[in-house]
């Protein structure tokens, strides 16, 4: 036996004898009254409880570990192999029965708690004891089949791909598994298909009254029609800002690039708060039309266009990103060709380059119309009237009206949406795009765009960019004046409000807004690093490794980037309020939450610098002894640095801006930065979220700027060369 | 460290499948301990397969591998006591030379002391002392293979693997290395297997050659052996130049075969053909032209005649179809048209199975 296969069983031991088995409420470090009647009672060890009676059902799993133990010393391979390999599977589904087989009271598998020994009993949600065992038995069955060759005999890597089996599988699928059971279960949670498609047909979802009658058409249709408009704006944005950057001598590309960089770090229902201040009924340019040419005030804003031109400001520049690429990526000489062929400008656009932009656009404007989808805060801040999927979950769960099964069957039709989305994306689209980017040096020179095109793109980006300026200036602006559109005395009360600290009796922190930036921050920052460790792992598998159900798992990372903020939140809602994962309302359900919806942004990242580094690099620190571990650390980690910086600053910001997930999730005790905002702009108070907004803004571009300065710069040789930390990729990001 | 010394490497009936696709299909052989044996063959005939095999990096579907007699089959690369130089030489970028080159042992976790030593000892032997604090994007190709070389002898394997080390080298400097190579394993008493495809190079180094074709192998043997008797067309046609020809064996005396040649008749070593329709393999050097109507000899024409400097390279169309003949020394270039006999050297022209 391995000593690493040793420590696994000490890991074990460690959570099945010692450490309390169940979440402990009250668990802390100074008062030690929870640990009151252990090694029994409500912090008991498992090895306890099991012993004295009290759970039973608990010893099997004991037993599976003791199975394992009799081979500690055990040269023989196979036999501990085998052993191994039955202990922490038998160990495993030993442990999910009972886990799954007995929860609340009248809840549960009944059958399978009376065969397993705990009848009618109950138990609470698992605490660290039961995780720690859990890990574990994987690993020992993962170490098992190491031994057996499965992965060339590697202990690390079939223990690491055991791991994220077992995360994705309970982060993601078993969420999602849930929302599909309730949505067919009526409200007492009995089995009702029946209920389900009432619920699917109902003419809340599907209706079309609006096109005949004066009533409001389904919320189906509503966001359909949004996330259209919304794709073919912010692609047809996009197209005219990469082209005119690319091909004209057009002033100010610095500036444009540095634009895109403001919506990563911009919250995403914070251009729709600037549009209110600035076109609301109150708003700025409202008052300044009023007063000065008499046009009345109106509520315009509130409903489609308002969502549509918040969506359209949040999003044009990811399509831009994405479409600058695509631009960048045909090849000069390919124009020039055309050229020399005779064609005019105009004719080499529309045969050579329109043709090779195509796969692009169609990519952008499903990014753009799966973003759209998913966007939460802007229909919530400018919706009025105008509902959409993401919005009437959100009512559904936490509304007067709650209704668990409405909420379930709005998140599968959202669902279906965005999975539907991505699956054109991938099928249609998959290896449609025309890379022309060679290894060869190309010296061609990009021909100009023709004019025509030119003084359109002009046309539509110059606008665009000046609102967007506009919007900043606003949200910079907004919170140091009085009421904006009303009253502009400079004033920093909606700063004092938020973040005032007192001085007079030590340091106290007085402002409203710190709870939730301070939980905000550590959050992010436990969950960044988590993230990117977890989706760099996951991607150094999908690369570098072969195993049986790779393609599986690579699919069970393509479908979690589909899956919605919103979707995710109700998801984990429903899953993991009750035993055996009764995590809602503490610090860890954001952090796990986080983790697993930023998690294809570190895979994705992780792909992409995995694939520039030489597959043979590994294979030469593997056939100089190095282990698995010992090769991603000192081989393929620091040539990750620059994946690695993105993945960080991708995740963190992402989890300092994100609405949608964790509007569920926040407790009292735990509130973050965005919750609390959007509960501001609710109550009307838009100095003091803006305010808040803008620091937000300036924390997060501090906090990149750290990030890449704590990693470092991946060095190459060649000194003085600086290596070019990866142009932020366009985050797969949805709400 | 005690050193295990070179050991051999076995392969009882290996097999590798990946899906339906056979890479390497039921191969036997034995490499013996300290000789250099080559893997030959053209690209995709399951020749790399079988070297990463041989290191660990694949797993074989079915069969045994033993290194020094001791089973290794499902043992990962990272237990095994072989390195491999890689065809890209897989230099880690953001390392020293010297970094690079005490990669195994401060891996294997000897000390920052020991392992620097045993890395500039290693350095020394491949002629890179005073490159030690230099990046290998600092330094040309064959610099870059001989840091590769040195990494792969700092841990002193029991087996050492070439995967194709030449082929990023000009011409010039490959000769140069090959023979480097060749000395460092004799000198050191290693046990290396050597995967190319160019036969050229594998004549040049090697104990014995390995040839393989579609996943299997088609000969082993000495490097003489399967010039001068190749047992089938592959290797006739695959090592040197071969005119391949469809002949008839009339009869067979005492392991000696009178074999038709067309309208001549040679006496060839039988190498256990029987009577019946055959082929034999020509080398251009055997074919010799002389004036028409020598005895034995086919009649020909000559089609073509190329000056290469040190030799001619001449096609004559005969009645058994077009022969190509190389003319050493200084002969004169002969005019297409011109009407030639086509004798047979002693050597050089060996009776084959037909295919």
């Amino acid at each position: 036996m391995a000593p690493a296969t040793r420590l696994v069983l000490l890991i074990g031991w460690l959570g099945y004898a010692l450490m309390p088995w169940y979440l402990v409420e009250g668990m802390s470090l100074t008062n030690w009254a929870w640990l009151a009647e252990y090694p029994f009672g409500k912090a008991g060890s498992a090895l306890a409880l099991s012993l004295s009676g009290q759970a039973p059902w608990l010893l099997p799993v004991g037993i599976a570990l003791a199975a394992a133990t009799i081979f500690w010393g055990s040269a023989d391979r196979q036999r501990t192999a085998t052993v191994l390999v039955w202990a922490g599977l038998l160990g495993m589904v030993l442990f999910f029965a009972q886990a799954f087989s007995i929860v609340l009271k009248d809840q549960g598998i009944s059958w399978l708690a009376a065969l397993l020994g705990g009848a009618g009993a109950s138990q609470r949600g698992i605490g660290g004891g039961a995780f720690l065992t859990l890990l574990s038995l994987l690993f020992l069955l993962c170490h098992g089949l190491a031994y057996r060759g499965v992965c060339r005999g590697d202990l690390f890597t079939t223990s690491t791909i055991g791991l994220v089996v077992l995360l994705i599988g309970i982060f993601i699928f078993f969420p999602v598994a849930i929302i599909l059971k309730s949505a067919l279960v009526d409200q007492n949670g009995a089995f009702a298909p029946a209920a389900f498609f009432e619920r699917f047909l109902d003419s809340s979802i599907w209706g079309l009254g609006c096109l005949s009658a004066n009533v409001n058409c389904g919320v189906a249709w509503n966001t359909l029609v949004l996330a259209v408009l919304c794709g073919v704006i912010t692609t047809l944005l996009g197209l005219a800002c990469a082209l005119l950057i690319l091909r004209t001598g057009m002033p100010g590309k610095r500036v444009m690039r540095a634009l895109t960089v403001l919506p990563i770090i911009t919250p995403p229902f914070v251009i729709g708060l600037a549009l209110i201040l600035l076109f609301g009924r109150a708003g700025a340019v409202s008052t300044v039309l009023y007063e000065w040419f008499d046009i009345p005030r109106s509520r315009w804003l509130y409903g489609l266009p308002g969502i549509l031109l918040a969506q359209v400001l949040a999003f044009a520049p990811i399509a831009f990103l994405v479409l600058i690429g695509v631009v960048q990526g045909i090849s000069p000489s390919l124009e020039e060709a055309s050229q020399t062929l005779g064609a005019k400008r105009w004719q080499t656009f529309r045969t050579v380059t329109w043709p090779l932009l195509r796969p692009g656009i169609a990519n952008a404007f499903l990014l753009g119309f799966v973003e759209s989808m998913a966007d939460f805060g802007n229909p919530l801040v400018l919706g009025g009237n105008f509902e959409v999927l993401s919005t009437k979950i959100f009512f559904a769960v936490v509304g007067a009206s709650y209704n668990q099964g409405q909420a379930a069957v709005l998140a599968i039709v959202l669902l279906a949406f965005t999975l539907g989305a991505f699956w054109v994306q991938q099928r249609w689209l998959g290896d449609k795009s025309y890379t022309t980017v060679t290894g060869k040096g190309d010296a061609g020179l990009p021909t100009p765009l023709p004019r025509r095109i030119t003084w359109l793109s002009a046309a539509v980006i110059v606008p665009w960019v000046a609102l967007t300026v506009v919007i900043y200036i606003v949200i910079l602006v907004g919170g140091f004046v009085r009421n904006m559109g009303r009253d502009y005395t400079p004033t920093l009360q909606h700063y004092i409000t938020g973040f005032a600290i007192d001085f007079s009796d030590g340091i106290y922190f007085q402002g409203s807004a710190w709870s939730s930036f301070f939980t905000t921050v550590k959050v992010a920052a436990i969950s960044a690093p988590l993230t990117a460790v977890i989706g760099l792992l996951t991607a150094y598998l999908l690369t570098r490794q072969r195993f049986r159900g790779r393609a599986g798992l690579e699919f069970a990372t393509m479908l979690s980037f589909a899956i919605p903020g919103t979707v995710l939140g109700v998801a984990y809602i429903l899953a993991f309020n009750v035993p055996p994962v009764e995590i809602t309302g503490t610090g860890l359900i954001l952090v796990i939450a986080f983790v697993f919806r930023n998690m294809p942004v570190g895979v994705r990242s992780g792909i992409a610098g995995l694939s520039q580094i030489d597959k043979s690099l590994d294979e030469a620190s593997t056939t100089l002894r190095a282990r698995s571990f010992t090769t991603l650390w000192r081989v393929v980690l620091p040539l990750l640095k620059p994946a690695l910086v993105s993945a960080l600053v991708y995740s963190f910001v992402r989890s300092m801006t994100a609405v949608s997930a964790v509007i569920f999730l926040v407790s009292a005790e735990y509130n973050l930065s965005t919750a609390y905002i959007v509960g501001r702009v609710e109550a009307g108070e838009f100095g003091l979220a803006i305010a808040y907004s803008s620091v937000l803004i300036v924390f997060m571009a501090l906090g990149i700027v750290l990030i890449q300065f704590l990693v470092g710069e991946r060095k190459l040789g060649r000194r003085g060369r600086t290596a070019t930390i990866a142009a932020p990729a366009p985050a797969p990001a949805i709400g | 460290m005690a050193k295990a010394g070179p050991a051999s490497v076995e392969f009882r009936n290996v097999s590798m499948r990946y899906g339906a696709v056979t890479a390497v299909d039921n191969i036997n052989f034995t490499i013996e301990a300290g000789k250099l044996v080559t893997l030959l063959g053209p690209s995709g005939c399951g020749k790399t397969t079988t070297l990463r095999m041989i290191a660990g990096l694949e797993i074989a579907s079915d069969g045994q591998i033993l290194i020094g007699g001791k089973d290794v089959t499902k043992l990962s690369a990272a237990d095994r006591d072989v390195s491999m130089v890689f065809q890209s030489y897989a230099l880690f970028p953001h390392m020293s030379v010297l970094d690079n080159a005490a990669y195994g042992p401060t891996v294997k976790g000897l000390g920052k002391e020991q392992s620097k030593q045993m890395a500039l000892e290693k350095l020394a032997l491949v002629g890179l002392k005073g490159f030690e604090n230099r990046y290998p994007s600092e330094l040309s190709g064959g610099q870059q293979q001989r840091v590769a070389v040195a990494r792969a002898l700092v841990l002193e394997p029991q087996v050492l693997l070439f995967d194709e080390p030449l082929s990023n080298l000009d011409a010039k400097l490959r000769r140069r290395v090959r023979e480097e190579i060749r000395e460092l394993q004799q000198d050191l008493n290693l046990t290396v297997a050597y995967v190319t495809h160019d036969q050229e190079e594998a004549l040049a180094v090697s104990d014995r050659i390995i040839v393989m074709s579609n996943a299997r192998i088609a000969q082993e043997g000495a490097p003489r052996d399967l010039y001068e008797q190749p047992s089938n067309a592959f290797v006739a046609d695959f090592i040197g130049d071969a005119n391949l020809i469809d002949v008839t064996v009339k009869a067979v005396t005492d392991d000696r075969a009178d074999v038709a040649i067309g309208s001549a008749t040679v006496t060839l070593p039988a190498r256990g053909i029987g009577p019946g329709s055959a082929k034999v393999a020509i080398r251009p050097e055997a074919l010799l032209l002389g004036e028409p109507g020598l005895g034995g000899s086919l009649p020909g024409t000559i089609r073509k005649c190329a000056y290469l400097g040190n030799h001619l390279d001449i096609m004559v169309e005969t009645e058994v179809g077009e022969l190509f003949v190389v003319q050493y020394g200084g002969r004169e270039m002969l005019a297409p048209g011109t009407a030639v006999s086509v004798s047979f050297a002693k050597s050089g022209v060996t009776l084959i199975p037909p295919a």
